[in-house]
């Protein structure tokens, strides 16, 4: 199952993931990072395409956290 | 339906079109810089950034739905805190420089110099605005102000055709101060390693 990660520590909390996210599974902590619902996320890869910081990667996760 | 707030990319364009024929609408400007920030102030995070910033949806439109942009992914030391942290610096200065030479205008050391600086380096000769009348310091900032405003559409639309569409948000200053402001206010909520602390989000 494919899963969004986002490197937090980078992220610069601009909110582009959250608009196009179709599940509405990411939300921006408090104006510091995205942060992703593990469970709504269907790796779309839609945040990934348009992160302009290029911090957001769908990446295989076989046990769900 | 679309709601309200996703239609201020027409005040972002409107905005900078207004500029050409009046220069006093650039003070209309600075709703952009104080909205933000008190936003983030009361702990309401980028809220501004995430849903009423017209430039960010004026690129998204540009890049996104008229594919103006190249989609590549931006340079890793844009998105480093130095640089982000010097632009927001370099930024301030001028912004500093602007406020001074306002001032200079005010008290009379100084004309009103009708010229926009596109840049911080390229004068444009900007003297079809009848600026008698306001104050010559009013019009100073108003000169002042919209060379930042302009200076920034440029690089941001720069980038946006290089990189992706939104990059300007990467190194936006006032993005930087809110973000900034947000990590002051909850870092308490926030661990090392950038996680959120359970209970807490």
């Amino acid at each position: 199952m494919k899963k969004a990660i986002i490197n937090q520590t980078e992220c610069v909390a601009c909110g582009a993931c959250e608009k196009v996210c179709p599940r509405k599974a990411i939300t921006i902590f408090h104006g510091i990072y995205a942060d992703v619902n593990k469970d709504l996320c269907v790796g779309c890869k839609k945040c990934e395409k348009v992160c302009p910081a290029s911090v957001i990667q769908v990446v295989q996760k076989e046990v769900v956290s | 339906m679309k709601k309200w707030n996703e239609y201020l990319w027409i005040f972002s364009a409107v905005y900078l079109v207004a500029g050409f024929f009046n220069i006093l609408f650039a003070w209309i400007g600075m709703i952009c810089f104080v909205t933000p920030l008190l936003l983030s102030i009361i702990g309401k995070g980028k809220i501004y950034c995430n849903s009423y910033c017209g430039r960010g949806q004026f690129f998204e439109l540009l890049g996104g739905r008229l594919k103006l942009s190249s989609n590549r992914n931006i340079p890793a030391f844009i998105r480093s805190k130095w640089f982000r942290y010097g632009f927001l610096a370099f930024f301030m200065t001028m912004f500093g420089i602007m406020i001074f030479s306002t001032y200079l205008v005010f008290n009379g050391t100084n004309n009103l110099k009708e010229v926009v600086t596109l840049l911080w380096t390229i004068k444009l000769p900007w003297n079809w605005t009848n600026t008698s009348t306001v104050s010559p310091w009013i019009a100073q900032f108003a000169f002042g102000f919209y060379s930042v405003m302009l200076t920034s559409t440029i690089l941001g639309l720069t980038t946006m055709f290089l990189f992706k569409p939104r990059s300007w948000c990467v190194y936006c200053p006032m993005g930087t101060i809110t973000q900034g402001i947000s990590m002051l206010k909850y870092k308490g909520k926030v661990k090392q390693n950038g996680t959120t602390s359970k209970g807490n989000s």
